[in-house]
């Protein structure tokens, strides 16, 4: 007989820990069901004395277990002592495999063949899954581990590392230096990992310090009992079996995401997209009833948000009404919203107003406007400038805004009205503005950053497809015909079609006959032609310019070849209904002329040095393509005095964010580990407190709000984003120059060695181009010989030729 | 886009250097000071003082390379400027003087200056000469990473030679202790490193053993081939290594080679600077002395 609780808590991170502290507090009967043999997995699993940080700070703590900022050792021993001062009911190496409705309730069953039955399930099991283990016999052996903290820990043995991503090829290079290691890759190749990382292995491999078994997967893992090795591994090669005898068996397999398990226990997501979160309740109440989500795994990344979700929802569950802890900070956020009375009433209205909104939930709309800011401009001020290089998304709540289309004629301009959104072009392009808004009477705005932009799209099918209806209406319309109707571009935009192309994938080929024309909405494009048996660049086409008119405008067949140069999205323009549409407007036609003379005679330039073309060849397979402003360092002019690196450190706190000599050369274009400030940032993908941004120059750069906790560093695929302290102040310029005080430029501060210090905050460092320091990026301002440029990929055309 | 010192906005800074020149010549051919020229006239005065003035701003420059936050122009603006502007002392002075030369202070300072201008023309010759050659020498390598391999080959040199021959690995223990990187001044101008040393006594340990194969294989009695043949697959095998150790010996002959240029370049870059910088300090005392004495003068 199962035993029955009130509440069941599954997982004891921040979410399901402070969900259970508070039942237990209330004296609910509760139960906590944890895989592990301690709390909170994630944190565990922290490297030694990592500094946590506890954004968002304007958040009040709303938890009957204490948490701030600190090393993850106080953080997890504070939590350890509140759940014994509590007595939280905690079943340790429960690991729940499945969760039934039954009867007026659950049925828990573990993975250990118990079960328990709850009347409420909170599940706080975030997004890290389950680690996925050897899968054989042996897998839970003492010595095969699936974590590494410390590779110097261990010296003179001998290690098998299993897998062949990032973290297996890093912990094996690391090992390596002491340990004699042997990596175990069930493919033919490390495809999966970095760039750098592909290359350390191969590296390590053909020079013999690491031994690799490709094809091969472990059948069983033996302890031995005599000989000197404490086990050993069967593995299945493609030559048969092989035996290894070793002392540690490092298993980095990655983990099984959680969403199955999830779904398993019969919660929707909306659709398959990975990033998009189930749809919950403003009382954080799954679709099925009695079912709640908290933490990560709802959309809650923050340690202190899943802190306060897990107290609240046991306060629900018990039906207790509570005021969510964001109410207040909600509150003054909608202050300024004229006739202000209420939140739940401010939020209604925002409903009621904004249809691209009325789709989502209570609590995403309240996620939503948490992360919003209210804007009521006056009448007649700038909301952006064209140009500009924001990406925030605005919803119009009330009044009107006006979007200028010429800046010299003051009545080519378009009214959107109240309902209407707007800023969704830079949003998916990740380009600059297209045009300045400029706001009219009465105007009530909801700005919205990035990444809560694009989290709702991809978790809110409807507001997915009502942005790109209105995004293919607004670009076919600003690209082509700014003065033709929305009646006449009907046909265009009924039959244009969203297409996705993969890095390198032909969009349409030379020769062809053409029949379409395609208007780049995300990423970019190459034009090449091939000449003498080889495919030479002629262009690079970004986001927001069209491809293939030149087919449709009198050839008949593709003059030249379009290539994705990274991961493209377009709008597939039909060619028949568009060349309807150049019937009925003349000047389109000549427009579209115009712009085919003078790509014409730049291509013909570019034919006449095919040389120009490698060069563009050799910056796009560097990842350029998606850059918008690169540092270029011509080595025949470098004299390689470091000036750059000297200047980048001393303008940014004595860490220079740029590393002159490594990174790739051709024909002299060297081109340094340094931020491009791509157009999509990988580093944007997955940070918690969301502190990347993207200044209106364009500048990526990170806020004061970074947790460190290393996302980004790791998502980055340029390998230009590093964990720094903030080093000590040092002593001036001049001091040292004459008196020989502190380090000199450039150079490290000297720090005094302390090592009972507390453990320093790291935080993420990286490129911001030097925004708010004014003449430019230090760095090429302070080269001496003018080896270091920063261009952008629409300049790569003129820059190839001038290099002759 | 990219291009040169010397081609910078246009030259701006040659033009302003040589309207300079002229200027000055032209004032130099008009004026008659009523006497033989000298830096005693008003024009001596003007010219001397717009010279004293170049070299106060020219050392500025050493401070302003490190002024990071300095928006005033471009770094590589200011050397342009530096280069072209301090070039134009040569004959500045000469015409301050009225070309006047003595064995005086007033000429060791002419002298000073010159050595100071001089080892300039030489950087900039470095600084146009080396770049490229320092790319096309390290195909795209860096330094440290040459380094490393040539770390990494000594050591399975070393694990190699190990199982050749006590002797080979004391060939090749001294060819990596002999293999020398970097180091003095000279060394590193030089672009000497000891690496070949091994290679030699190799080639002659590997000819040895051949020959030695060789004529034991013409004069083996053909009762005791096979065991021979056997016995031989040994020293196969050693001569297997051997020739694998004098690969990777090889490669590591060619990368030292790389890292030691790779230094000298890099240290042809440097070097002038050792004379440009503190020799202009001593002009600078020079100049102080050359103007407080000339004031006995009145």
């Amino acid at each position: 007989m199962a035993e029955r609780f009130k509440i069941a808590i599954v997982g004891s991170g921040p979410g399901g820990l402070s969900a259970a502290a508070r039942a237990a507090e209330r004296g609910v009967s509760h139960v906590l069901l944890e895989a592990e043999d301690h709390l909170s997995n994630t944190i565990y699993r922290y490297q030694k004395g990592k500094f946590v940080m506890d954004e968002p700070g304007i958040l009040p703590l709303r938890a009957p277990v204490p948490f701030k900022a600190g090393s993850r050792e106080s953080i997890l021993d504070a939590w350890n002592e509140g759940a014994q001062k509590l007595k939280i009911n905690t079943k340790h190496k429960h690991e729940v495999s499945a969760i039934k409705q039954s009867g007026s309730g659950f049925v828990l069953t573990c993975t250990n063949g118990q079960s328990v039955e709850a009347e409420f399930v909170v599940m706080g099991i975030g997004l890290q899954g389950n680690i996925r283990k050897l899968g054989c016999p042996g897998e839970d052996l003492p010595f095969v581990q699936y974590q590494l903290d410390d590779p110097d820990e261990y010296e003179g043995e001998v290690i098998a590392v299993v897998g062949a991503g990032d973290a297996a090829i890093e912990n094996a290079v690391a090992l390596s230096k002491q340990n004699n290691v042997i990596i175990i890759n069930r493919k033919d190749e490390f495809a999966r990992a970095k760039k750098g990382n592909e290359a350390a292995i191969l590296k390590a491999i053909e020079d013999g310090t690491i031994e690799c078994y490709y094809n091969s997967g472990p059948e069983r893992v033996d302890a031995l009992s005599v000989g000197r090795k404490k086990g050993r591994m069967i593995l299945n090669t493609a030559n048969g079996k092989a035996q290894i005898l070793l002392d540690r068996i490092i298993a980095r397999l990655g983990a099984t995401a959680p969403r199955g398990f999830v779904e398993g226990c019969g919660v929707q997501f909306p659709n398959k997209d990975p990033n998009s979160v189930p749809a919950i309740s403003s009382q954080y109440e799954s679709n099925v009833k009695g079912l709640y989500i908290v933490g990560a795994l709802g959309g809650y990344p923050l340690i202190k948000q899943a802190m306060n979700q897990g107290y609240e929802v046991v306060e629900y569950i018990l039906g207790e009404k509570v005021e969510p802890a964001d109410e207040p900070l909600l509150k003054a956020k909608f202050q300024p919203m004229p006739g202000f009375r209420s939140v739940d009433e401010a939020l209604k209205k925002v409903q009621a107003n904004v249809k691209l909104l009325s789709h989502i939930t209570p609590l995403q709309l309240r996620e939503f406007m948490l992360d919003s800011e209210i804007r009521t401009p006056a009448a007649g001020e700038v909301i952006f400038k064209r140009n500009d290089y924001t990406n925030t998304f605005f919803s119009i709540v009330d009044g009107e805004v006006q979007i200028v289309l010429d800046e010299k004629d003051p009545k080519a301009r378009v009214t959107l009205r109240r309902g209407e959104f707007f800023g969704e072009m830079s949003l998916i392009s990740g380009r600059r503005r297209s045009a300045t808004v400029l706001a009219g009477p009465g105007c009530v705005l909801i700005e919205t950053p990035r990444r809560s932009m694009n989290r709702l799209i991809s978790s809110v099918e409807a507001v997915k497809r009502e942005i790109d209806e209105v995004f293919i209406l607004r670009a076919v319309q600003s690209r082509f015909a700014p003065e033709a109707t929305s009646q006449q571009l009907m046909d265009v935009v009924s039959t244009a079609k969203l297409e996705k192309f993969k890095a390198g994938d032909v969009l349409f080929s030379e020769g062809e006959p053409g029949d379409c024309l395609h208007l780049v909405r995300t990423g970019s494009l190459t034009i090449s032609r091939n000449i003498g048996g080889k495919d030479v660049v002629l262009s690079y086409v970004a986001a927001g310019n069209y491809v293939g008119e030149m087919a449709l405008m009198g050839e008949s067949l593709r003059s030249a070849t379009a290539r994705a140069a990274i991961a493209t999205e377009t709008v597939r323009l039909d060619g028949e209904s568009f060349k309807k549409l150049v019937n009925k407007i003349p000047i389109l036609r000549l427009r579209l002329q115009a712009e085919y003379r003078q790509r014409a005679a730049a291509n013909l330039a570019m034919q006449a040095m095919p040389s120009g073309g490698d060069i563009i060849s050799f910056l796009l397979a560097q990842g350029a393509g998606e850059a918008t402003d690169i540092l270029l360092i011509d080595e025949s002019l470098c004299v390689r005095c470091d000036n750059c690196e000297k200047a980048c450190a001393e303008t940014h706190g004595g860490t220079s964010r740029l590393d002159r000599e490594a990174g790739p050369t051709y024909a002299s274009v060297h081109v340094p580990t340094s931020c491009r400030h791509c157009e999509h940032p990988h580093c944007m993908k997955d940070c918690p407190p969301d502190a990347i941004h993207r200044a209106p120059n364009g500048e990526v750069f990170i806020a004061d709000n970074c947790i460190g906790c290393g996302n980004c560093e790791r998502n980055c695929p340029y390998g230009v984003i590093h964990m720094a302290a903030k080093p000590p102040k040092k002593p001036g310029l001049l001091q040292w120059l004459l008196f020989g005080r502190g380090s000199g430029p450039g150079e490290a501060p000297y720090e005094k060695k302390n090592k009972d210090a507390a453990p320093k905050a790291k935080k993420a460092v990286k490129c911001d181009m030097c925004k708010g320091i004014s003449g430019g990026p230090a760095c090429v301002r302070s080269c001496p010989t003018g080896a270091a440029i920063r261009i952008s990929p629409e300049e790569f055309p003129a820059y190839a030729q001038s290099r002759r | 886009m990219h291009d040169s010192i010397l081609t910078y906005a246009k030259s701006r800074y040659l033009w302003i250097s040589l309207i300079l020149l002229v200027g000055a010549i032209v004032a130099y051919v008009l004026h008659d000071p009523g006497g033989p020229p000298n830096g005693g006239t008003w024009l001596g005065y003007t010219l001397g003082t717009i010279s004293a003035l170049l070299i106060v701003w020219l050392m500025f420059f050493g401070i302003r390379k490190r002024q990071y936050l300095h928006n005033v122009g471009t770094l590589r603006g200011w050397l342009s400027a530096h280069i072209f502007l301090g070039s134009t002392l040569i004959l500045l002075v000469l015409l301050h003087a009225g070309f006047q030369l003595g064995w005086n202070i007033h000429t060791f300072t002419y002298v000073l200056m010159l050595i100071v201008i001089f080892s300039g023309f030489f950087g900039l010759f470095a600084y146009l000469r080396y770049p490229s050659m320092m790319t096309r020498n390290r195909e795209s390598a860096t330094r440290d990473a040459m380094l490393d391999e040539v770390a990494e080959i000594d050591q399975n040199a070393l694990s190699l030679a190990d199982g050749i021959d006590p002797k080979i690995h004391a060939v090749v223990l001294r060819s990596i202790e002999n293999t020398k990187l970097g180091g003095g001044v000279w060394t590193q101008l030089r672009a000497h490193d000891g690496s070949d040393l091994a290679l030699e006594s190799l080639h002659k340990a590997l000819a040895d053993r051949e020959k030695k194969t060789e004529s034991k294989t013409a004069e083996m009695p053909t009762m005791f081939a096979m065991v021979d043949f056997l016995a031989e697959r040994a020293t196969d095998k050693q001569g297997d290594a051997m020739r694998k150790l004098i690969d990777l010996i090889s490669r590591k002959k060619s990368l030292a080679t790389k890292v030691a240029r790779d230094i000298q370049f890099q240290a042809m870059m440097e070097i002038w600077l050792y004379f440009h910088v503190p020799v202009s300090f001593a002009l600078l005392a020079a100049l102080i002395a050359h103007i407080v004495s000339s004031f006995f003068y009145w």
